[in-house]
This record gives C-alpha cells, structure tokens and sequence, in this order.
C-alpha cells in the first residue's frame, strides 16, 4: 500500500505535523487489555456496583424494558448507522423517526414532534430558546420556571440559555399543597411573559392544576411548555388539552419508555409543538414523501432549520438527535400500546400509593403533601435524609433523592418513588429497614 | 451473464436484504392486540377525574411477533456499519466492537440510578476516573469533563468557557469567535448560541487556513478561534503554532474541534499545538455506536486557564474513593448540561475500546487511518479522480471533486453518492466541506482492509465509466434500494411528519 502512495513508511504519511509537536509514545495510557482481561475487570466494577432496590426517581426511573426492545436496538443495521443523510439507504432509520415522532405526538396530543434530543433537561432548554424564537410579539425573553420544575432541569436551562439573555423568574410554590398556586400567576397580569413552564407530574411527584395554570397564562399572552413523564400520559390529560387551547410545545425524557437508568444515561430527551411553531423546532424530523416512481418513503425534512444549512442562523447548535435511544423507545411503546401503556402507570400509582401508606406510618415520618400525585412523593423525616440514604444503600436500597439541598425549606424532606417493577415484599423490605434505622419500628 | 441494466456491482450479495418498504407500525394495529405477556395486571389507580386523559393514546396495537418482525424488517432497510463499508468523511464510522456494548450493558452498571449515593457506583465511576485520565493524556490537556452529551454539546461547553473566562477577568467586550470557512456548520451554530458573533475566515488554495486574513480578523473583540485540525478538507494545519501565538497575543484563546482526532491520535495532542479547550467527538475516535444518529458523546477537555470553568460533574479521587465534584467544588463551573451526569453508558463503552487498544494501539490508529485514507487517495487519482488538493498528505480523510464530470458529463456528486448505494457501498459525505465545488469527503477508518478498499475504488471507477457511456443511469440512481430518489421539496412543502388515526 505504501508503494501504491510512493511513501516509504507510515511514519512518512505524517511529514506534515511539524517535528517538533509530534510525540513517539502516550505515557499516562495503560497497555492493552484483551477482550476477556477488560471482560473481567468491567465484571468485577459492575458487581461492585450490585444491584439495588430503587425506590428513587427524580427524573429517572427504573421500568421493566420488554426484552425485544434491546435485541432489536442493537441489531448491526440499526446500533450501527448514522444519521439518515442518504435517505435511499436508510429507509429504515427513517421510518422508525417517523413512527417515533407520530407516537409522540400521539401521548402528547401535539401536532408535531422532532426526532429527539439529547435528555429532558436540555430538551427544556431548548424548549425556552425555541419560545423565545416562536413568541413574535414578547420582547422581554422572560420564562417562569415554577420551583416545582426539577431543579437539575432549571440548572440545565440557566447554563444552556445564558450566553442568550433569557430572564428565568423562578416562581414559589404553594408549601401545603406542593403545587403551584394558578393564583399566584395573576402579579404578571398586564406583563410582557414570553413562556410559563408547568411540569407534570411536578418534581414532587404531585399533580399541578394544568388547566387552571394553562388558561392564566394565555390570558397574559404567555406560550405554555409542558414538561411532562410520557408514561404518564397514559393516564394524565395530555398538553395538547390543557386548559382551553393546549400547551404550545411539549417535552421531556422519554427514558421511561425503554431505556435503561444505565447511571445516568444515555436517554432521550422529546419535544412535540403545535404546527404552527415546526419551523421553530430544534432537531432532526424525518418527513414522509414519494419517490420518482411515486411509491412512498421517509426523508429527513425542514433542514433548512439545521446547523449544517444556516450555520450560525439555526434553530439551535444540535447536530445528532438521540437515534438509537428513540429507537428503543418506539419499539416499547410498539409493544406496550395503550393497553400496556396505562397498565404500567397505573400500577406505578398503586406501588407508590401502597409504599407512601406504609412510610406513611412509620412514627418520625410524615407525608408531605396531600391532593393528587402519580409515582412520587415527598416525606419529612424527623433527622437528616442522607445518613439515612447511606445506611438504606449499604442494605441494598436506594430509598430515594435527598431535598434539603434543593428545598431547604422543607426540612429533611425525601422524595421517593415507586414504579411497577417493585413488589409488595420489596415495599416490605424497605418500610423495614427504614423503621429499624428510625429506630421506633415494631419488632420485626 | 451481466445484462446491460444489471444495477449491481462487483458484489456477490444482495445490496440491501429488504426491497419491500414496510407499511407502518400502525397500519397492522388491530384493536385488542397485544404483547400481553409484557403488560402488568389491571389495577385501579387513584388519579381524579380532572386530571385524567378522556381518549387512549393513538398507539399500536401488535402483538410481540409482529413488532419484533416490523423492526427486524425495518433494520433489513437500512445500511450500517457491521454490515457495509461506509466511508461518511468527517463520521469517523469505525467498527464498533461488540464486547463494548455488552459490557456497558452489564446489570451493575445498567440498573444504577443516577442520584444513588456513590457508595454504590464506585465500579462505574472508577472506569469514568480512567477514561478522564486516558482522555488527558491523549490530548495533552490539564482537565477532562466527560459530562457534555454530543459534539455539538462539548462545542457549547468549550465556547461557554472561553466566555467565562473572559468574564471573570472583566474583559466583557471579547464577543467574537472566528471560524474557518471550512468548518462543521455546528461551529458558527454554537459560537451563536453562546451569544457570541461569529468571523468567518477563508482558507487558501492548498487547504490552511489565511494567516493574513487571521490576523486582520483578530481585535480586542477576540473571544476566540474554533479550530479542527487535521481540517475537515483533509489536511494537517502545518502553521499551527503560529496561529495559536497570534490568537493568544491577541488575548484569544483557542478551540480544538476534536471531529478529527482520530487521525492524530498518540501522534501529536491538542495542548501541545497549543489549544486551551478541545472536545472529542467519542462517537468517532473512540467507537462508540452512532445509533442511527446518537446517542453522540462530546467530552471537554481544558488547559489550566479554564480549569475552573468545567461543567459539572466531574468525578474526583479522594483517598481511593470517588465520587462527583459538583458546583460547590467547582464554583466557576459554566454549569450543567445534561440532567445527571452526561451519557454515561456511552462513556462506559469508550472506557472498554480505550482499554483494549492501550497506548499503542491508540498510534495504531492514527497510522491505519491514515494509511488507508491515503492509499485510497493514491488509487483514485491513478484512475483518474481529481483530489482537492493534490499536493497535499491525506490525514485520515481527503476530499476528491467531480467539477469536471458535472460540467462534461453534468453528472454530479449527488449522483456518484446515489449509485454508489447500487454497488453496495455507503456514500461518502457529499457537499462537504461547502468551499469546494461537487466534492466528496471520503473517510475509510482503519477498521477497513485494502480488499474493500480496492472494491470501492473499483465501484467509482465503474461510475466514472457509466457516466460516460450512459449518464442517465447515473443521474437516476439509485436503482436498487428500496426506493428511488425521494422528493425533498414535496417533503417540506406537503409536510407529512406524524401519523394520525383516521377521524372516527
């Protein structure tokens, strides 16, 4: 081969890179393992790791995932192409954007939906860039972020949007009910808003009065961005009828759709919108069209939104979606379908119902909220949350997020979970060790 | 007996398994249908009625048989990596090995929750620990943050530092960031994004950027240059060092685009040319799956200047412990980006392909690629193809122009790219970089033999011929996929772009 290209050794091929830049050697690297040495080393850290109860949620949340889902993903054809730039060729990744895009807009009852991005919370940045672009008439780029939006969300938004100029008022919630009060948007009455953001369910895991909130933010002229669980909306009113007109865009983490907790990603971040506002989404989308001969087929549509076309006048830097998490996602709702679907949610209310009666009971704790929540929930506890978290994860237990750091206000206040993956003796088995290191629990 | 219109190549097996487009999922929807052994039981759940939904969602009904068969189907309509060469120039679309995903896969790793303490996840973020240390020392840079999710998200971070930076030293006028007229068009969609105004600057004839017009772009407004070097037109930036001194005489700093690292890795490292923030796409060198378009990774790597300014988390050693360094360790941090610790499983899987390669093998890399990228070169211009610019080394990826068939025999780029499809090879990248007319941006990965390379050098020669002897076939290619050229303008004017049930 070095003949074909009249050079005289590799070393040759790099005669470019001045001398005095190259290095002969990368000390720092390890030696190479082989397959079986790194099999063995990655065994050993998972196990380490082991495998806990989760009663956790916060964002991410642990399902039973249906076992074609991942055979299907990582199938070669699918785990190991690229974005669809030649269309003919990629029929397939295409056609499950398209299927994924109509199943979103589906549960959301939205008009549209991109291909994805990267998680729910950048999803919702994105989501408020995109409000400041579709709102014409606002000039003030001012969102209202209720405190009740995940707070690792509101920190994702103020880093994405700042180099923008967005003015992110974080709204108070009311403290008895862990909801927003639709009241307390009336202060912004007569004020230019550009978008309010309701999350639903909130971070509490409570339900929010979407349509009380959705209709007074209309009134004051406000978009409304719905940050939502898209399992919930099995059993949840979906955005696109909140209130009398809807939501005007739709997102969140479809992680709860198939994809793994996998210590944090990667998961799926989706955005869904009224038609009117499609020329304002980020994101790939993937459009269904005819070929010469007619027949139908998928292409990827409305480019001329993307980085690659407008360079530095696109609707956002975002080059990738999230295509193979998107994947898994579609083929779980395929065969989920509405009956699955809400069946999963309605036992994740029951599991958690049946765990927060239980806590519920145990002397030093005390149910924070009451009115209507899905698969959360917030408990104050009569001492400090994360010793407590500790001594549950050397059992093996992760019984849930520590507030104090985010809501101060609330105490030792924990935010725990239950989804239809666990049972009654693992409820069990947390109400009594939680009761053993409380200290009171009745004798075992 | 090969008949005038047989469409394939050299090829002995199908191009692409599936003909038959596939109706959709919702089209073999029949109410009452389903996996049930996937549903769990009925229960009633305690929702009010004002917050329920009044009408099920407008999903599939199948059973598993026929969901598992309708994405088998689907990815038989597909080309991908393990199964065809796909030389996407500027992708990087290497083999991902196998064992990288199953063991990123593994239960321990998978099932952990994010927010669990980190008594539990010392396995996994020791190998995050290592792969921030291998990172390092590839690139020569002083500290790594795996946290940012895609390319495009590591460029964000990099220039959100550049801006803090300039920030925190009261020099608030720097708002311009200038970038090449060959870069990746997330550069300038990026430097927007921060807020920044962007400076585009040309490239010279034999593909380096123009020094002259660098320094008559570079002001007190200077933020910053983004830089991807090798560039995207296949050469190495030979004035490197003498662009990072003017950059950085005038109180800029500098951006690594790390889109082409792999055709530099272990040879020579960012920090050394002397850049002050980089990413790395480690989608492309470092393996991990492109998924049909993500999920991508964009870790940051920052020279001690923006150490302070990394996004978090980043997982720190204490004491033979670990654990995530967050906004209280790092109170300069540009912030979050992702909403737990960036794309982890994907981190987990460049973690194994950097263990398996080791030191060496990561040079090996370099040199195959490169090898490869130049041969390819060598063989195309023997039979006749135009390089870019001829002159110069191919780093791991070169650009060949078809100006002169498109203007003899109006075939274009487009229409090698399409029947290139026919004889069962991935098009290279098209149109890209946009300075150079009818290109093509072909990059081989050193995963590819010289057999495959020859077959694909044959596969264009053949073209080349057929668009001489019969330029129609190549303008309506391709003649072989499951479908024919599709009607982008159709697309975006008829927009079709979710499926809705039929108004009952």
């Amino acid at each position: 081969m070095l003949d074909r290209i009249g050079a005289r050794s590799i070393d040759d091929l790099f005669d470019e890179i001045p001398a005095e830049l190259r290095v002969d050697s990368l000390p720092g690297v390890p030696s190479a393992l082989t397959e079986m040495d790194v099999s063995r080393l990655a065994a050993e850290r998972a196990a380490t790791d082991g495998r806990a109860l989760n009663f956790i949620g916060a964002g991410a949340y642990e399902h039973h995932i249906p076992a074609p889902v991942w055979a299907l993903v990582t199938r070669g054809e699918i785990y190991s192409a690229y974005t669809p730039y030649q269309a003919e060729a990629s029929q397939g990744t295409l056609q499950i954007m398209y299927e994924y895009q109509s199943m979103i807009a589906g549960l959301t009852a939205m008009d549209v939906s991109n291909a994805s991005l990267y998680d729910g919370a950048s999803a919702l940045a994105e989501a408020c860039l995109m409000a400041v672009r579709a709102h014409r008439r606002s000039k003030s780029a001012r969102i209202l972020l209720p405190a009740t939006v995940n707070p690792w969300w509101r920190r994702v938004v103020r880093g994405i949007t700042e180099g923008q100029g967005l003015q992110l008022e974080i709204l108070p919630y009311d403290p008895a009910e862990g909801r927003m009060d639709p009241k307390s948007l009336d202060r912004f009455s007569g004020q230019d808003i550009t978008a309010l953001v309701i999350q639903q369910p909130n971070f509490f895991g409570q339900l929010e009065d979407v349509d009380a909130l959705t209709r007074c933010a209309r009134a004051d002229g406000a978009l409304v961005i719905a940050a939502v669980n898209p399992l919930s909306l099995a059993l949840l009113a979906p955005p696109g009828e909140w209130g009398d007109g809807g939501a005007d865009i739709a997102c969140g983490d479809a992680q709860p759709l198939g994809v793994p907790l996998s210590s944090g990603g990667p998961y799926v971040g989706f955005m869904a919108s009224r038609m009117e506002h499609v020329r304002q989404l980020p994101g790939r989308i993937a459009g269904r069209t005819v070929d010469v001969e007619g027949k139908p087929g998928f292409t990827l549509t409305l480019q001329a939104r993307e980085q690659h076309i407008r360079r530095g006048k696109a609707t956002s830097n975002i080059c990738t979606n999230q295509g193979l998490l998107m994947s898994a996602a579609t083929i779980h709702l395929a065969l989920l379908g509405p009956v699955g679907l809400e069946r999963v949610a309605r036992a994740c209310v029951a599991r958690t119902r049946e765990l927060i009666a239980a806590l519920g009971r145990l002397p030093g704790v005390r149910v924070a909220f009451a009115g209507p929540r899905f698969h959360e929930a917030v408990l104050q506890l009569d001492r400090p949350v994360a010793p407590l978290l500790e001594s549950l994860a050397a059992e093996g237990i992760v019984g849930g997020f520590d507030l104090s750091r985010d809501y101060p206000e609330l105490g030792h206040a924990l935010l725990t979970c239950a989804t239809e993956t666990r049972t009654e003796a693992d409820i069990e088995a947390y109400v009594r060790a939680l009761g053993r290191l409380l200290g009171r629990a009745a004798a075992a | 007996m090969r008949s005038a219109d047989c469409s394939a190549g050299p090829r002995q097996h199908e191009v692409m398994p599936l003909k038959k487009p596939e109706p959709l999922i919702f089209e073999l929807s029949r109410g009452g249908r389903g996996a049930t052994a996937q549903y769990p039981a009925a229960e009633e759940a305690e929702i009010p009625e004002a917050f329920r939904r009044r009408k099920a969602p407008p999903l599939p009904e199948v059973s598993e048989l026929q969901a598992v068969r309708h994405y088998t189907r689907l990815s038989q309509l597909n080309f991908g990596i393990d199964t065809h060469f796909y030389p996407l120039g500027s992708c990087t679309m290497k083999y991902n090995p196998r064992v990288c995903n199953s063991l990123a896969m593994l239960p321990g790793f998978l099932d952990r929750h994010p927010l669990a303490p980190a008594s539990t996840g010392q396995g996994v973020m020791a190998c995050l620990f290592e792969l921030q240390e291998m990172l390092l020392h590839v690139t020569g840079m002083a500290g790594v943050s795996l946290t940012p999710m895609a390319g495009a998200q590591g460029e964000f971070a990099g220039v959100a530092m550049i801006r803090a930076y300039h920030r925190a030293r009261g020099d608030t006028a720097r708002n311009e960031i200038i970038v090449p007229d060959a870069a990746h068009g997330t550069n300038p969609a990026t430097a927007s994004m921060c807020g920044m105004k962007v400076r585009e600057i040309p490239s010279l004839p034999d593909g380096d950027v123009d020094v002259a017009a660098l320094e008559a772009a570079l002001s007190p407004a200077t933020a910053g240059i983004m830089l991807t070097n090798p560039s995207t037109l296949g050469v190495f930036e030979r004035r490197i060092v003498e662009i990072a001194h003017k950059v950085h005489d005038a109180g800029g700093l500098l951006y690594y685009d790390g889109a082409n690292l792999n055709a530099i890795l272990g040879k020579v490292r960012p920090g050394d040319m002397g850049f002050d923030v980089i990413h790395m796409n480690l989608h492309k060198t470092f393996s991990t799956p492109h998924g049909g378009g993500g999920p991508g990774s964009g870790a940051v790597g920052v020279g001690k200047r923006l150490l302070p300014f990394m996004p978090v988390p980043v997982v720190g050693r204490e004491g033979g412990r670990y654990r995530w360094l967050d906004e209280h360790d790092l109170p300069q941090s540009i912030g979050r980006l992702s909403g737990f610790m960036g794309n982890t499983g994907v981190l987990l899987r460049a973690w194994v392909y950097m263990r398996i390669l080791g030191a060496v093998g990561m040079r090996r890399v370099a040199d195959f690629s490169t090898l490869n990228a130049n041969y390819l070169l060598a063989r195309l211009m023997e039979a006749g193809f135009d390089a870019a610019f001829p002159g110069r080394r191919a780093s791991h990826e070169f650009i060949i122009t078809l100006k002169r068939q498109a203007r003899e025999q109006e075939v274009t780029a487009m229409d090698f790219a399409k029947r290139l499809l026919d004889h069962g090879y991935h098009a290279p990248t098209t149109y890209f970089p946009l300075l150079v007319p009818e290109c093509l941006l072909i990059e081989p990965t050193e995963s590819e033999t010289r057999e495959e390379l020859d077959g694909f050098v044959e596969a264009l020669v053949a073209i080349k011929n057929e668009a001489e002897s019969d330029a129609a076939r190549v303008k309506t290619a391709p003649h072989t996929m499951p479908v024919r050229r599709l009607d982008d303008v159709r697309a975006a004017r008829q927009l079709d772009v979710a499926w809705k049930p039929a108004a009952a």
